[in-house]
């Protein structure tokens, strides 16, 4: 698990023996009820990480913008969420006149379940010992399970869209549209970033990826997935600075302005529980899910990798993904949405495309599909046709990372013209104030043609007649 | 031949994807038609999983339920949720070419699907096929092979039918702009050189106990303004009155003269 180690493997030494796709994970000692008692768990974990994420989140927050956030209700404040959630069950429920009353219903239901089932195939830690059973931390794993997460989060969406239209008001509607799209636009490009990942460990199954992780953690030779995937999970949970749906200027409340009490909370526990959600993808698909961090893994044979740790290292690695969030909510504004569609759409899909295509050619060579010649730099063995490809690509992202440098500078320059030293303040007939450093060319009154008082001194613009320039002061 | 635990999961779901079914022929709203249909995609995707096929059962519910359908939701939602449907036939003949085309289609599926042989050997040999499959090289490169292999320019073919589809539908929604996009400060430019609406339209009524786009506003005279709600609504018929706040507004100005007159 040393440095070295990780360089060694990301430059493709690593031996040309495609791992199994199906799980690692070895449930065969795990009966029924066991399973549940997990389930169970999974269900407390992410009710009480709701629980203190959203009082982490105030009180983050808060600290960003120099205020002390909660801090009455219990130690530090901890009990205000429970609080806030006892005043929301206890609130009127509503259910507008023109609702359709069954799918009103439903809707936060789908939402809030569909949050919690993706939850089941992430692993929170190795085998460990259960009640006499030894069995994976994990409620169960399939071969396909990150295809399963993106599958329960597109049945989710449901729960937005059929929100917004069964309130059967405007808001909503257009609150519950913008966000779906945003969903299904922002899917597309978190789908195509995780490629990169199945095609490295050869797996879909997360267990299996997290065991491939054991001696490099994918965020370093996936990193550009990692980029993309930290961008789309922002957009797919609708968070600042993508939280369009609920735009309080253009929107209300977005999908969920009609619903009030148990309903609305449900909405806001499913959000939350998405956050979770795919900040266990992300921990475990780029940060080697519960395994040990190095340098910790290093100590006495990995004393602090196995078992119950992993727990400990998975909740650390994802308390990290929930600070990012809120780190994002406090520093940066809402985006427009029609840029946001853009960037998605024409950027963020192109480019990861571009890049799984690169990743598949690396991979290629790594497994020896481009050649068996190997070279021997700096006392390593390298394939000759990993070191090409990785040339290859290294050279077309800085060329193209040159010409876009380069036409950006173009177009500032081209906006950065000066503007005119003098400025007609009655130009067209409307009046027009100056910039800063334009000095104003006095218009020539018609009927002061002519110095009507001798005795006028120059400073009297007004009666003097001669066109007299006032230089603006220039502040700052 | 299935396993207990199958048939169970089978008799509870395959009558909720029937019902679901019939109610996308038989709902009034789209809207229930297309959750109808939605509901049942989500139930093949359960049955593909409990016969083995792990990644078709997935990308069923994720293609389909997820991408497709809420394609369809999109389009009635904007389009317009209670638009029926016109019975005029646009091309003639059309009704019984289409009965006809039902008719043979419901042939060929009766057919095909009776002359289905079901015996026990057969389906416990494919059932072992799969099982080794998914054990071996596994669910996702069992498929692969076949898609990348054996299937491969069936497939490419289908890829391409369905990008011309798309293109087709691109090129047939899209129009050439014939006159330069106006943009919002030629629209303020040209309100002032027409001198109308300088200002813009007015805002639309906002009271003490009311306010809503579809509720004009009252001029001084107390008559409401047209140019205070959107033209949609005018056409839509959807203008509320503005007679009860008049008549609040004349209570409460009898109210001021009767307490002037005390």
């Amino acid at each position: 698990m040393s440095l070295a180690l990780t360089a060694y493997g990301m430059v493709g030494g690593l031996p040309a023996l495609a791992p199994t796709e199906n799980p690692t994970a070895d449930f065969s000692d795990t009966p029924l009820w066991l399973a549940l008692v997990k389930a169970v768990g999974v269900f407390v974990y992410l009710l009480i990480s709701t629980l203190l994420v959203i009082w982490f989140e105030r009180r983050v927050i808060g600290r960003m913008q120099q205020r002390p956030g909660p801090n009455r209700n219990g130690p530090f404040g901890l009990l205000q969420t429970l609080a806030d959630g006892m005043k929301a069950m206890l609130k009127e429920d509503i259910t507008p006149a023109k609702a359709e009353k069954v799918i009103y219903t439903l809707a936060p239901m789908i939402t809030a379940t569909m949050a919690f089932v993706a939850f089941a195939i992430i692993p929170l830690g190795g085998t460990v010992w259960m009640f006499g059973h030894q069995t994976p931390l994990q409620v169960t794993d399939v071969p396909v399970a990150v295809l399963l997460v993106l599958a329960v989060a597109s049945v989710g969406v449901y729960g937005i869209i059929l929100a917004g239209w069964s309130s059967g008001s405007t808001y909503p509607l257009l609150g519950g549209l913008r966000s779906t799209a945003q969903v299904i636009s922002y899917e597309i490009a978190m789908g195509l970033s995780l490629v990169a990942i199945f095609l490295y460990s050869g797996s879909m199954s997360t267990s299996a990826i997290v065991s491939a992780q054991s001696s490099l953690w994918y965020i370093l030779p996936a990193f550009f997935s990692f980029a993309v995937y930290l961008i789309t999970m922002v957009g797919e949970t609708n968070r600042l600075p993508f939280d369009l749906a609920e735009g309080e200027g253009e929107l209300t409340g977005g999908f969920h302005t009609e619903y009030s009490s148990m309903r609305f909370a449900m909405f806001f526990l499913g959000e939350y529980v998405n956050m979770f959600t795919v900040s266990a993808l992300a921990t475990t698909l780029f940060l080697g899910g519960w395994q040990a961090p190095p340098f910790i893994s290093a100590i006495n044979d990995n004393m602090f990798g196995g078992g119950w740790w992993g727990l400990l290292w998975f909740t650390a690695k994802l308390w990290l993904f929930m600070f990012i969030f809120v780190w994002l909510r406090g520093s940066l504004p809402r985006v427009r949405y029609d840029q946001f569609m853009r960037f998605g759409w024409k950027f963020l899909i192109p480019i990861t495309l571009a890049w799984v295509v690169a990743v598949a050619f690396i991979r290629g060579a790594q497994l020896g599909f481009l050649g068996d010649s190997k070279l021997t730099f700096a006392g390593r063995e390298l394939s000759v046709a990993t070191v090409v490809i990785v040339s290859i690509v290294a050279v077309i992202a800085l060329a193209a990372a040159w010409i876009w440098d380069d036409r950006r500078a173009q177009r500032a320059a081209a906006e950065d013209e000066a503007p005119p030293e003098e400025i007609d303040p009655f130009e067209d007939g409307y009046p027009v104030p100056p910039l800063p450093g334009q000095r104003l060319v006095e218009p020539r009154p018609r009927l002061a043609a002519e110095p009507v008082l001798s005795t006028a001194s120059s400073s009297s613009a007004g009666g003097s007649g001669a066109s007299t320039t006032l230089k603006e002061e220039t502040h700052g | 031949m299935t396993s207990s635990a199958e048939a169970a999961g089978f008799w509870i779901l395959a009558p909720i994807a029937v019902i679901a079914a019939l109610g996308l022929l038989f709902a009034r709203k789209a809207v229930h038609a297309a959750l109808g249909v939605a509901l049942v995609m989500v139930i093949l995707g359960i049955f593909y999983i409990m016969q083995n096929a792990d990644f078709l059962g997935v990308v069923q519910v994720f293609v389909y339920t997820g991408a497709v359908m809420m394609l369809f939701l999109f389009v009635l939602m904007l389009v317009g949720v209670d638009s029926s449907d016109s019975v005029v036939e646009t091309i003639k003949g059309q009704r019984w070419a289409s009965l006809l085309l039902v008719v043979g289609l419901a042939g060929l599926l009766f057919f095909t699907i009776g002359a289905t042989v079901v015996d026990e050997k057969t389906v416990q040999a494919g059932i072992d096929k799969v099982v080794a499959t998914n054990a071996d090289p596994g669910n996702i490169t069992g498929v692969a092979e076949l898609i990348f292999g054996q299937y491969v320019w069936i497939f490419e073919v289908t890829s391409a039918l369905l990008i011309t589809a798309a293109l087709g539908a691109m090129v047939l929604a899209h129009r050439e702009r014939l006159t330069p996009r106006i943009t919002q400060a030629e629209w303020a430019a040209k309100r002032v050189r027409d001198n109308r609406d300088v200002a813009g339209l007015p805002a639309p009524g906002v009271y003490a106990r009311h306010n809503a786009v579809d509720t004009p506003a009252l001029l001084p005279d107390g008559t409401p303004s047209s140019k205070s709600v959107s033209r949609v609504l005018v056409a839509r018929d959807q203008v509320a009155t503005t007679d009860s706040l008049r008549d609040v507004e004349r209570h409460m100005e009898r109210e001021i003269e009767e307490g002037g007159a005390k």
